[in-house]
Protein backbone atom coordinates (compact mmCIF):
# COMPACT_ATOMS: atom_id res chain seq x y z
CA UNK A 1 0.00 0.00 0.00
CA UNK A 2 1.32 3.64 -0.19
CA UNK A 3 0.01 6.42 2.59
CA UNK A 4 0.13 10.21 0.89
CA UNK A 5 0.48 12.93 3.85
CA UNK A 6 -3.58 13.33 2.75
CA UNK A 7 -3.52 9.94 4.17
CA UNK A 8 -1.58 10.29 7.49
CA UNK A 9 -3.33 13.51 8.47
CA UNK A 10 -6.86 11.10 7.67
CA UNK A 11 -5.20 8.71 10.54
CA UNK A 12 -4.40 11.07 12.68
CA UNK A 13 -8.03 12.85 12.47
CA UNK A 14 -9.18 9.35 13.38
CA UNK A 15 -6.95 8.82 16.24
CA UNK A 16 -8.47 11.85 18.14
CA UNK A 17 -12.04 10.82 17.19
CA UNK A 18 -10.93 7.72 18.77
CA UNK A 19 -9.62 9.07 22.05
CA UNK A 20 -12.91 11.22 22.42
CA UNK A 21 -14.66 8.04 22.24
CA UNK A 22 -12.04 5.95 24.57
CA UNK A 23 -11.79 9.23 27.15
CA UNK A 24 -13.61 7.96 30.21
CA UNK A 25 -12.42 4.38 30.23
CA UNK A 26 -8.34 5.32 30.10
CA UNK A 27 -9.53 7.24 33.10
CA UNK A 28 -11.37 4.96 34.46
CA UNK A 29 -8.36 2.12 34.29
CA UNK A 30 -6.47 5.25 35.10
CA UNK A 31 -8.29 5.36 38.66
CA UNK A 32 -6.98 2.06 39.68
CA UNK A 33 -3.37 3.15 38.93
CA UNK A 34 -2.92 6.71 39.32
CA UNK A 35 -4.35 9.73 39.22
CA UNK A 36 -7.13 9.16 36.63
CA UNK A 37 -6.51 11.40 34.13
CA UNK A 38 -4.96 9.47 31.56
CA UNK A 39 -7.90 9.78 29.33
CA UNK A 40 -8.02 13.76 29.85
CA UNK A 41 -4.64 14.14 29.20
CA UNK A 42 -4.66 12.02 25.89
CA UNK A 43 -7.55 14.37 24.85
CA UNK A 44 -5.75 17.50 25.45
CA UNK A 45 -2.78 16.58 23.70
CA UNK A 46 -4.90 14.98 20.06
CA UNK A 47 -7.16 18.05 20.52
CA UNK A 48 -4.12 20.23 19.96
CA UNK A 49 -2.80 18.03 17.10
CA UNK A 50 -6.52 18.07 15.58
CA UNK A 51 -6.25 22.26 15.51
CA UNK A 52 -2.88 22.20 13.81
CA UNK A 53 -3.82 20.26 11.50
CA UNK A 54 -6.61 22.36 10.97
CA UNK A 55 -4.32 25.29 10.54
CA UNK A 56 -0.65 25.17 10.14
CA UNK A 57 -0.35 21.69 8.95
CA UNK A 58 -2.86 22.21 6.15
CA UNK A 59 0.05 22.82 3.17
CA UNK A 60 1.89 20.44 4.62
CA UNK A 61 2.80 17.51 2.35
CA UNK A 62 6.15 15.73 3.68
CA UNK A 63 5.31 13.22 6.12
CA UNK A 64 8.67 14.08 7.89
CA UNK A 65 7.65 17.67 8.97
CA UNK A 66 4.09 16.54 9.74
CA UNK A 67 5.13 13.77 12.25
CA UNK A 68 7.73 16.30 13.91
CA UNK A 69 4.74 18.61 14.25
CA UNK A 70 2.36 16.18 15.37
CA UNK A 71 5.24 14.89 18.38
CA UNK A 72 5.54 18.45 19.10
CA UNK A 73 2.25 19.59 19.59
CA UNK A 74 1.38 17.13 21.51
CA UNK A 75 4.07 17.61 23.74
CA UNK A 76 3.87 21.03 24.36
CA UNK A 77 0.12 20.62 24.86
CA UNK A 78 0.61 17.76 27.66
CA UNK A 79 3.71 17.55 28.92
CA UNK A 80 3.14 14.67 31.83
CA UNK A 81 5.09 11.47 30.79
CA UNK A 82 3.32 10.60 27.88
CA UNK A 83 4.28 14.07 26.08
CA UNK A 84 8.00 13.45 25.68
CA UNK A 85 6.93 9.58 25.18
CA UNK A 86 4.60 10.20 21.91
CA UNK A 87 6.58 12.97 21.07
CA UNK A 88 9.52 10.77 21.16
CA UNK A 89 8.07 8.00 18.92
CA UNK A 90 6.84 10.39 16.14
CA UNK A 91 10.28 12.08 16.17
CA UNK A 92 11.91 9.00 15.54
CA UNK A 93 9.23 8.29 12.92
CA UNK A 94 9.36 11.68 11.18
CA UNK A 95 13.46 10.85 10.70
CA UNK A 96 12.06 7.44 8.81
CA UNK A 97 9.96 9.54 6.68
CA UNK A 98 12.17 12.94 5.96
CA UNK A 99 11.16 14.41 2.78
CA UNK A 100 8.90 11.94 1.78
CA UNK A 101 5.13 13.04 0.59
CA UNK A 102 4.19 9.14 -0.13
CA UNK A 103 5.19 6.30 2.20
CA UNK A 104 4.92 3.06 0.96
CA UNK A 105 4.99 -0.64 2.52
CA UNK A 106 8.80 -0.64 3.34
CA UNK A 107 8.55 2.87 4.70
CA UNK A 108 5.73 2.31 6.75
CA UNK A 109 7.39 -0.85 8.76
CA UNK A 110 10.24 1.24 9.33
CA UNK A 111 8.55 4.12 10.66
CA UNK A 112 6.23 2.40 13.06
CA UNK A 113 9.67 0.03 14.28
CA UNK A 114 11.02 3.49 14.98
CA UNK A 115 8.06 4.95 16.76
CA UNK A 116 7.88 2.11 18.88
CA UNK A 117 11.99 2.35 19.78
CA UNK A 118 11.67 5.78 20.38
CA UNK A 119 9.11 5.70 22.96
CA UNK A 120 11.08 2.62 24.67
CA UNK A 121 14.20 4.47 24.43
CA UNK A 122 12.68 7.98 26.22
CA UNK A 123 10.79 5.81 29.19
CA UNK A 124 13.67 3.41 29.32
CA UNK A 125 10.84 1.06 30.11
CA UNK A 126 11.06 -2.83 29.82
CA UNK A 127 8.63 -5.44 28.77
CA UNK A 128 6.71 -6.76 32.09
CA UNK A 129 7.21 -3.23 33.47
CA UNK A 130 3.40 -2.79 32.91
CA UNK A 131 3.77 0.65 30.38
CA UNK A 132 3.33 1.57 26.99
CA UNK A 133 6.42 -0.60 26.22
CA UNK A 134 4.50 -4.05 27.01
CA UNK A 135 1.97 -3.32 24.05
CA UNK A 136 4.89 -1.58 21.67
CA UNK A 137 7.72 -4.05 21.95
CA UNK A 138 5.88 -7.13 20.67
CA UNK A 139 4.35 -5.21 18.42
CA UNK A 140 7.75 -3.84 16.73
CA UNK A 141 9.20 -7.40 17.16
CA UNK A 142 5.96 -8.81 15.23
CA UNK A 143 5.84 -6.31 12.99
CA UNK A 144 9.53 -6.66 11.70
CA UNK A 145 9.44 -10.40 11.38
CA UNK A 146 6.01 -10.89 9.91
CA UNK A 147 6.94 -8.23 7.53
CA UNK A 148 10.44 -9.65 6.88
CA UNK A 149 8.86 -12.67 5.95
CA UNK A 150 5.38 -11.76 3.87
CA UNK A 151 6.64 -8.78 2.42
CA UNK A 152 2.89 -7.98 2.91
CA UNK A 153 2.90 -4.54 5.38
CA UNK A 154 -1.18 -5.05 5.76
CA UNK A 155 -0.51 -8.79 6.91
CA UNK A 156 2.38 -7.72 8.73
CA UNK A 157 0.77 -4.78 10.56
CA UNK A 158 -2.71 -6.76 11.76
CA UNK A 159 -0.22 -9.23 13.04
CA UNK A 160 1.68 -6.90 14.91
CA UNK A 161 -1.39 -5.66 16.47
CA UNK A 162 -2.66 -8.44 17.61
CA UNK A 163 0.35 -8.96 19.49
CA UNK A 164 -0.08 -5.53 20.72
CA UNK A 165 -3.13 -6.83 22.27
CA UNK A 166 -1.69 -9.33 23.70
CA UNK A 167 1.06 -7.47 25.33
CA UNK A 168 -1.72 -4.48 26.90
CA UNK A 169 -3.97 -7.82 28.07
CA UNK A 170 -0.51 -8.98 29.98
CA UNK A 171 -0.22 -6.05 31.52
CA UNK A 172 -3.39 -6.81 34.31
CA UNK A 173 -1.32 -9.47 35.58
CA UNK A 174 1.98 -7.83 36.48
CA UNK A 175 3.51 -5.65 39.08
CA UNK A 176 3.67 -2.10 37.68
CA UNK A 177 7.41 -1.14 37.77
CA UNK A 178 7.49 2.67 36.21
CA UNK A 179 5.93 5.59 36.47
CA UNK A 180 3.96 6.74 39.48
CA UNK A 181 1.48 3.58 39.56
CA UNK A 182 4.90 1.61 40.72
CA UNK A 183 4.52 2.52 44.03
CA UNK A 184 1.35 0.58 44.19
CA UNK A 185 3.38 -2.49 44.65
CA UNK A 186 1.19 -6.05 44.87
CA UNK A 187 -2.39 -3.72 44.47
CA UNK A 188 -1.19 -2.90 40.67
CA UNK A 189 -2.36 -6.40 39.80
CA UNK A 190 -5.24 -7.16 38.72
CA UNK A 191 -5.60 -3.52 36.73
CA UNK A 192 -4.70 -3.25 33.01
CA UNK A 193 -1.98 -0.07 32.03
CA UNK A 194 -3.93 2.76 31.08
CA UNK A 195 -1.03 4.17 28.61
CA UNK A 196 -0.37 0.35 27.06
CA UNK A 197 -4.11 0.88 26.65
CA UNK A 198 -3.67 3.66 24.42
CA UNK A 199 -0.96 2.50 22.61
CA UNK A 200 -2.55 -0.67 21.53
CA UNK A 201 -5.83 2.31 20.30
CA UNK A 202 -3.24 3.96 18.28
CA UNK A 203 -1.93 1.23 16.86
CA UNK A 204 -5.49 -0.53 16.03
CA UNK A 205 -6.78 2.69 14.77
CA UNK A 206 -4.17 2.45 12.31
CA UNK A 207 -5.12 -0.81 11.23
CA UNK A 208 -8.78 -0.46 10.74
CA UNK A 209 -7.82 3.01 8.69
CA UNK A 210 -5.48 0.90 6.46
CA UNK A 211 -8.49 -1.48 6.34
CA UNK A 212 -10.80 0.74 5.37
CA UNK A 213 -8.55 2.15 2.82
CA UNK A 214 -6.38 -0.96 1.22
CA UNK A 215 -5.90 -1.86 -2.12
CA UNK A 216 -5.59 2.14 -2.83
CA UNK A 217 -3.14 4.92 -2.38
CA UNK A 218 -4.91 7.17 0.77
CA UNK B 1 -18.51 18.07 43.12
CA UNK B 2 -19.37 21.37 42.84
CA UNK B 3 -16.39 23.50 41.66
CA UNK B 4 -16.34 27.73 41.16
CA UNK B 5 -14.80 27.22 37.68
CA UNK B 6 -16.23 27.99 33.68
CA UNK B 7 -15.28 25.22 31.04
CA UNK B 8 -12.89 22.79 33.16
CA UNK B 9 -10.75 22.60 29.98
CA UNK B 10 -9.37 26.57 30.84
CA UNK B 11 -8.60 25.88 34.32
CA UNK B 12 -5.43 26.35 34.31
CA UNK B 13 -5.40 29.04 31.87
CA UNK B 14 -7.63 30.85 33.72
CA UNK B 15 -5.65 30.72 36.72
CA UNK B 16 -2.49 31.85 36.06
CA UNK B 17 -4.33 34.84 34.27
CA UNK B 18 -6.35 35.63 37.76
CA UNK B 19 -2.68 34.81 39.39
CA UNK B 20 -0.34 37.60 37.29
CA UNK B 21 -3.13 39.92 37.80
CA UNK B 22 -3.40 39.33 41.49
CA UNK B 23 0.02 40.02 41.85
CA UNK B 24 1.47 41.98 39.29
CA UNK B 25 4.28 42.95 41.25
CA UNK B 26 5.63 39.68 42.12
CA UNK B 27 5.07 37.95 39.06
CA UNK B 28 4.51 38.04 34.74
CA UNK B 29 4.08 35.87 32.10
CA UNK B 30 6.70 35.59 29.41
CA UNK B 31 5.19 37.01 26.04
CA UNK B 32 6.91 33.56 24.58
CA UNK B 33 4.62 30.85 26.72
CA UNK B 34 1.63 32.01 28.47
CA UNK B 35 2.99 28.70 31.12
CA UNK B 36 6.15 30.35 32.00
CA UNK B 37 6.11 32.60 34.48
CA UNK B 38 8.80 34.29 36.05
CA UNK B 39 9.28 37.17 39.12
CA UNK B 40 8.51 40.63 38.06
CA UNK B 41 11.39 42.14 40.21
CA UNK B 42 15.14 42.88 39.00
CA UNK B 43 17.44 39.88 39.78
CA UNK B 44 20.98 40.11 40.61
CA UNK B 45 23.43 39.36 37.26
CA UNK B 46 25.73 36.60 38.41
CA UNK B 47 23.02 35.57 40.64
CA UNK B 48 22.22 31.69 39.82
CA UNK B 49 18.65 31.21 38.67
CA UNK B 50 15.85 29.08 40.68
CA UNK B 51 13.44 27.38 38.74
CA UNK B 52 10.89 25.45 40.02
CA UNK B 53 7.64 23.68 38.28
CA UNK B 54 5.25 20.89 37.98
CA UNK B 55 1.42 19.85 37.74
CA UNK B 56 -1.01 22.58 38.47
CA UNK B 57 -3.43 21.45 41.22
CA UNK B 58 -0.94 21.56 44.05
CA UNK B 59 -1.54 25.73 44.58
CA UNK B 60 -0.12 28.01 46.39
CA UNK B 61 2.68 25.41 44.59
CA UNK B 62 4.36 26.10 42.23
CA UNK B 63 3.78 29.61 41.11
CA UNK B 64 3.21 30.76 44.51
CA UNK B 65 6.99 30.22 45.56
CA UNK B 66 8.22 32.64 42.88
CA UNK B 67 9.85 35.52 44.65
CA UNK B 68 12.45 36.83 46.71
CA UNK B 69 14.66 34.61 48.68
CA UNK B 70 12.85 31.32 46.88
CA UNK B 71 12.18 30.60 43.16
CA UNK B 72 12.84 33.31 40.03
CA UNK B 73 10.91 31.25 37.56
CA UNK B 74 8.34 28.47 37.13
CA UNK B 75 7.00 26.56 34.69
CA UNK B 76 3.09 25.50 35.11
CA UNK B 77 1.88 22.09 33.76
CA UNK B 78 -1.75 20.76 33.42
CA UNK B 79 -3.38 19.28 36.34
CA UNK B 80 -1.18 16.94 38.50
CA UNK B 81 1.16 16.48 34.75
CA UNK B 82 5.03 18.13 34.17
CA UNK B 83 4.77 21.31 32.14
CA UNK B 84 6.59 20.18 28.75
CA UNK B 85 10.05 21.40 27.82
CA UNK B 86 8.91 24.70 26.25
CA UNK B 87 7.95 26.28 28.96
CA UNK B 88 10.42 25.21 30.88
CA UNK B 89 13.27 26.75 28.56
CA UNK B 90 11.54 30.22 28.20
CA UNK B 91 11.79 30.83 31.72
CA UNK B 92 15.88 29.31 31.94
CA UNK B 93 16.42 31.70 29.09
CA UNK B 94 14.46 34.65 31.16
CA UNK B 95 16.19 33.95 34.37
CA UNK B 96 19.95 32.96 33.22
CA UNK B 97 21.82 35.79 34.82
CA UNK B 98 25.24 34.29 33.43
CA UNK B 99 25.46 31.66 36.59
CA UNK B 100 22.99 29.13 34.96
CA UNK B 101 20.03 27.93 36.88
CA UNK B 102 18.84 25.17 38.92
CA UNK B 103 16.14 23.22 38.37
CA UNK B 104 13.77 22.19 41.70
CA UNK B 105 10.94 19.52 41.12
CA UNK B 106 9.81 16.13 42.66
CA UNK B 107 10.97 13.16 41.31
CA UNK B 108 7.99 11.94 39.13
CA UNK B 109 8.47 10.10 35.32
CA UNK B 110 7.34 13.13 33.63
CA UNK B 111 8.82 15.29 35.43
CA UNK B 112 12.08 13.40 35.04
CA UNK B 113 11.44 13.51 31.10
CA UNK B 114 10.57 16.89 30.48
CA UNK B 115 13.10 18.83 32.83
CA UNK B 116 15.47 16.68 31.38
CA UNK B 117 14.35 17.70 27.90
CA UNK B 118 15.11 21.34 28.47
CA UNK B 119 18.22 21.01 30.44
CA UNK B 120 19.56 19.37 27.11
CA UNK B 121 17.60 21.73 25.00
CA UNK B 122 18.79 24.62 27.24
CA UNK B 123 23.10 23.39 26.98
CA UNK B 124 23.06 22.63 23.00
CA UNK B 125 20.67 25.53 22.04
CA UNK B 126 21.23 28.47 24.69
CA UNK B 127 24.63 27.19 26.18
CA UNK B 128 22.97 27.91 29.28
CA UNK B 129 24.51 25.45 32.12
CA UNK B 130 21.48 23.81 34.26
CA UNK B 131 22.03 21.87 37.47
CA UNK B 132 18.98 19.56 38.54
CA UNK B 133 17.61 18.28 42.26
CA UNK B 134 14.57 16.68 42.90
CA UNK B 135 12.68 16.10 45.90
CA UNK B 136 12.53 12.32 46.83
CA UNK B 137 11.07 13.27 50.63
CA UNK B 138 8.20 10.52 50.82
CA UNK B 139 8.94 8.10 53.27
CA UNK B 140 6.00 6.04 52.37
CA UNK B 141 6.82 5.51 48.55
CA UNK B 142 10.03 3.63 48.60
CA UNK B 143 11.83 1.49 50.89
CA UNK B 144 14.84 3.52 52.40
CA UNK B 145 17.45 1.36 50.26
CA UNK B 146 15.86 2.83 47.56
CA UNK B 147 15.47 6.16 48.49
CA UNK B 148 16.35 7.68 44.64
CA UNK B 149 12.83 6.26 43.68
CA UNK B 150 10.70 7.86 46.18
CA UNK B 151 8.28 10.74 45.06
CA UNK B 152 9.21 14.23 45.96
CA UNK B 153 5.96 15.63 48.48
CA UNK B 154 5.48 18.96 50.48
CA UNK B 155 8.97 18.60 51.78
CA UNK B 156 10.14 19.98 48.56
CA UNK B 157 9.24 23.37 50.13
CA UNK B 158 12.29 22.97 52.11
CA UNK B 159 14.31 22.37 49.46
CA UNK B 160 13.52 25.75 47.15
CA UNK B 161 14.32 27.32 50.61
CA UNK B 162 17.34 26.30 51.05
CA UNK B 163 18.22 26.59 47.50
CA UNK B 164 16.53 29.93 46.95
CA UNK B 165 18.60 31.29 49.84
CA UNK B 166 22.01 29.41 48.72
CA UNK B 167 21.49 31.52 45.50
CA UNK B 168 21.20 34.48 46.81
CA UNK B 169 23.59 34.11 49.29
CA UNK B 170 25.75 34.23 45.68
CA UNK B 171 26.77 30.66 45.54
CA UNK B 172 28.05 29.26 42.33
CA UNK B 173 26.10 26.49 40.49
CA UNK B 174 27.65 23.41 41.87
CA UNK B 175 26.96 24.95 45.00
CA UNK B 176 23.45 25.42 45.01
CA UNK B 177 23.06 22.03 43.77
CA UNK B 178 24.94 20.57 46.51
CA UNK B 179 22.75 22.76 49.04
CA UNK B 180 19.24 21.18 47.78
CA UNK B 181 20.57 17.95 47.75
CA UNK B 182 21.56 17.84 51.02
CA UNK B 183 18.57 19.54 51.79
CA UNK B 184 16.56 16.63 50.22
CA UNK B 185 19.04 14.05 52.34
CA UNK B 186 17.88 15.95 55.33
CA UNK B 187 14.43 16.14 54.73
CA UNK B 188 11.52 13.06 55.56
CA UNK B 189 7.98 12.97 55.17
CA UNK B 190 5.00 10.94 55.18
CA UNK B 191 1.23 12.00 54.99
CA UNK B 192 -2.21 10.59 55.43
CA UNK B 193 -4.96 11.25 52.98
CA UNK B 194 -9.28 11.16 53.87
CA UNK B 195 -10.76 12.09 51.20
CA UNK B 196 -10.12 12.19 47.25
CA UNK B 197 -9.74 15.68 45.27
CA UNK B 198 -11.58 15.31 41.95
CA UNK B 199 -10.42 16.36 38.87
CA UNK B 200 -11.82 19.40 37.03
CA UNK B 201 -12.52 17.77 33.63
CA UNK B 202 -13.56 14.62 34.48
CA UNK B 203 -15.41 15.02 38.02
CA UNK B 204 -14.53 11.76 39.60
CA UNK B 205 -12.70 11.11 42.69
CA UNK B 206 -9.11 10.70 42.37
CA UNK B 207 -9.39 7.57 44.76
CA UNK B 208 -12.03 5.71 46.65
CA UNK B 209 -11.99 6.20 49.97
CA UNK B 210 -14.36 5.01 52.57
CA UNK B 211 -16.41 8.21 54.69
CA UNK B 212 -14.67 6.50 57.81
CA UNK B 213 -11.45 5.77 55.98
CA UNK B 214 -8.01 7.01 55.78
CA UNK B 215 -5.18 6.19 53.77
CA UNK B 216 -1.92 6.03 55.26
CA UNK B 217 1.23 7.47 52.65
CA UNK B 218 -0.89 8.50 50.13
CA UNK B 219 1.07 10.66 47.53
CA UNK B 220 0.22 14.26 46.22
CA UNK B 221 -1.78 13.11 43.80
CA UNK B 222 -4.03 10.31 45.46
CA UNK B 223 -1.81 7.99 44.75
CA UNK B 224 -2.11 5.11 47.04
CA UNK B 225 -0.06 4.42 49.90
CA UNK B 226 1.02 2.11 52.57
CA UNK B 227 -2.46 0.96 53.78
CA UNK B 228 -5.99 1.64 54.07
CA UNK B 229 -7.51 1.87 57.71
CA UNK B 230 -10.02 3.00 59.74
CA UNK B 231 -10.06 6.72 60.48
CA UNK B 232 -7.85 7.29 63.78
CA UNK B 233 -7.65 10.45 65.75
CA UNK B 234 -5.02 13.28 65.23
CA UNK B 235 -3.00 11.90 68.12
CA UNK B 236 -2.22 8.50 66.63
CA UNK B 237 -2.21 9.57 63.14
CA UNK B 238 0.71 12.01 63.97
CA UNK B 239 2.46 8.98 66.13
CA UNK B 240 2.38 7.06 63.15
CA UNK B 241 3.58 9.84 60.41
CA UNK B 242 6.37 10.73 63.13
CA UNK B 243 7.48 7.21 63.71
CA UNK B 244 7.95 6.32 60.34
CA UNK B 245 9.69 9.31 59.28
CA UNK B 246 12.38 8.89 62.65
CA UNK B 247 12.79 5.23 61.54
CA UNK B 248 14.11 6.24 58.15
CA UNK B 249 16.52 9.39 59.62
CA UNK B 250 18.21 9.42 62.50
CA UNK B 251 17.12 12.06 64.50
CA UNK B 252 18.08 12.61 68.45
CA UNK B 253 18.46 14.22 71.62
CA UNK B 254 19.71 17.34 70.54
CA UNK B 255 19.14 17.86 67.00
CA UNK B 256 17.31 20.75 65.61
CA UNK B 257 14.73 20.65 62.93
CA UNK B 258 12.81 22.55 60.86
CA UNK B 259 8.96 20.92 60.89
CA UNK B 260 5.86 21.67 58.16
CA UNK B 261 2.86 20.22 58.69
CA UNK B 262 0.47 20.64 54.87
CA UNK B 263 -2.81 20.57 54.69
CA UNK B 264 -3.39 19.08 51.46
CA UNK B 265 -6.24 21.17 50.63
CA UNK B 266 -9.70 20.43 52.35
CA UNK B 267 -8.26 20.11 55.89
CA UNK B 268 -9.22 22.94 58.10
CA UNK B 269 -5.88 25.04 60.05
CA UNK B 270 -7.85 23.48 63.31
CA UNK B 271 -6.97 20.34 62.29
CA UNK B 272 -3.75 20.51 60.94
CA UNK B 273 -2.64 22.46 64.48
CA UNK B 274 -3.86 19.47 66.31
CA UNK B 275 -1.58 17.31 64.34
CA UNK B 276 1.04 19.90 65.05
CA UNK B 277 0.04 20.38 68.64
CA UNK B 278 0.87 16.07 68.50
CA UNK B 279 4.41 16.44 66.60
CA UNK B 280 5.58 18.56 69.33
CA UNK B 281 5.05 16.51 71.92
CA UNK B 282 6.72 14.02 70.36
CA UNK B 283 10.03 15.53 69.40
CA UNK B 284 10.02 17.51 72.81
CA UNK B 285 9.61 14.13 74.69
CA UNK B 286 13.02 13.17 73.01
CA UNK B 287 15.11 16.36 73.37
CA UNK B 288 14.82 17.61 69.86
CA UNK B 289 14.34 21.08 69.31
CA UNK B 290 11.82 22.55 66.65
CA UNK B 291 13.94 25.87 65.74
CA UNK B 292 11.28 26.77 63.35
CA UNK B 293 7.65 25.27 62.15
CA UNK B 294 5.48 25.97 59.43
CA UNK B 295 1.39 24.91 59.28
CA UNK B 296 -0.82 25.23 56.57
CA UNK B 297 -1.41 24.77 53.16
CA UNK B 298 1.47 24.96 51.50
CA UNK B 299 1.67 22.36 48.63
CA UNK B 300 -1.75 20.84 48.42
CA UNK B 301 -3.45 18.76 45.89
CA UNK B 302 -7.01 20.88 44.86
CA UNK B 303 -9.30 19.83 47.43
CA UNK B 304 -8.14 16.71 48.77
CA UNK B 305 -8.31 16.29 52.32
CA UNK B 306 -5.26 14.91 54.83
CA UNK B 307 -2.06 16.30 56.21
CA UNK B 308 1.36 15.70 55.27
CA UNK B 309 4.53 16.10 58.10
CA UNK B 310 7.96 16.85 56.84
CA UNK B 311 11.35 17.01 59.10
CA UNK B 312 14.32 18.75 58.24
CA UNK B 313 17.15 17.90 60.16
CA UNK B 314 19.36 20.80 60.33
CA UNK B 315 22.92 21.36 60.79
CA UNK B 316 24.47 24.90 60.59
CA UNK B 317 24.52 25.56 56.46
CA UNK B 318 20.69 24.65 56.28
CA UNK B 319 20.08 26.94 59.78
CA UNK B 320 21.35 29.89 57.48
CA UNK B 321 19.07 28.86 54.51
CA UNK B 322 16.25 28.50 56.24
CA UNK B 323 16.29 31.55 58.08
CA UNK B 324 17.18 33.49 55.17
CA UNK B 325 14.05 35.89 54.65
CA UNK B 326 11.38 35.17 51.78
CA UNK B 327 8.47 37.53 50.39
CA UNK B 328 5.95 35.67 47.84
CA UNK B 329 2.79 36.36 47.38
CA UNK B 330 2.25 32.93 49.15
CA UNK B 331 4.80 32.71 51.43
CA UNK B 332 6.44 35.27 53.67
CA UNK B 333 9.20 35.17 56.32
CA UNK B 334 10.86 38.00 57.60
Amino acid sequence: MELTSKGLKDFFREVVEMIEKEKDYLCDLDRKLGDGDHGVTMSIGWQAVEEKLNNELIEIEDCGKLSVAVGKTFLNAVGSSVGPLYATGFMRGAKTSKNKAVLNDCDLTEYWIAFAKGVKDRGQAEVGDKTMVDTLEPFARKLETSFTNSQDFELAFSEAVNAAEEGMNSTKDIISKKGRSSRLGERSIGAQDPGATSAYFILSTFLQFIKNNSAKTV
Amino acid sequence: MKKLVNNPVNVVEEMVEGYVRAHPDYIRQLPSNDRALVTARETKEGKVGILIGGGSGHEPAFMGYVGEGLADGVAVGNIFASPSPDPILEVTKAIDKGAGVVYLYGNYAGDVMNFGMAAEMADLEEDIEVGMALATDDVASAPKAEKDKRRGIAGELFIYKAAGAAADFGYNLEDVVRVANKANDHIRSMGVGTSPCYLPQTGEPSFEIGEDEMEIGLGHHGEPGLEKGPLETADRIADRLVHDILADIEIVKGDEVAVLVNGLGSTPKMDLYIVYRRVEQILSERGVKIYRSYVGDYITSLEMGGCSVTLMKLDEELTDMIDHPVDCPMFVQK
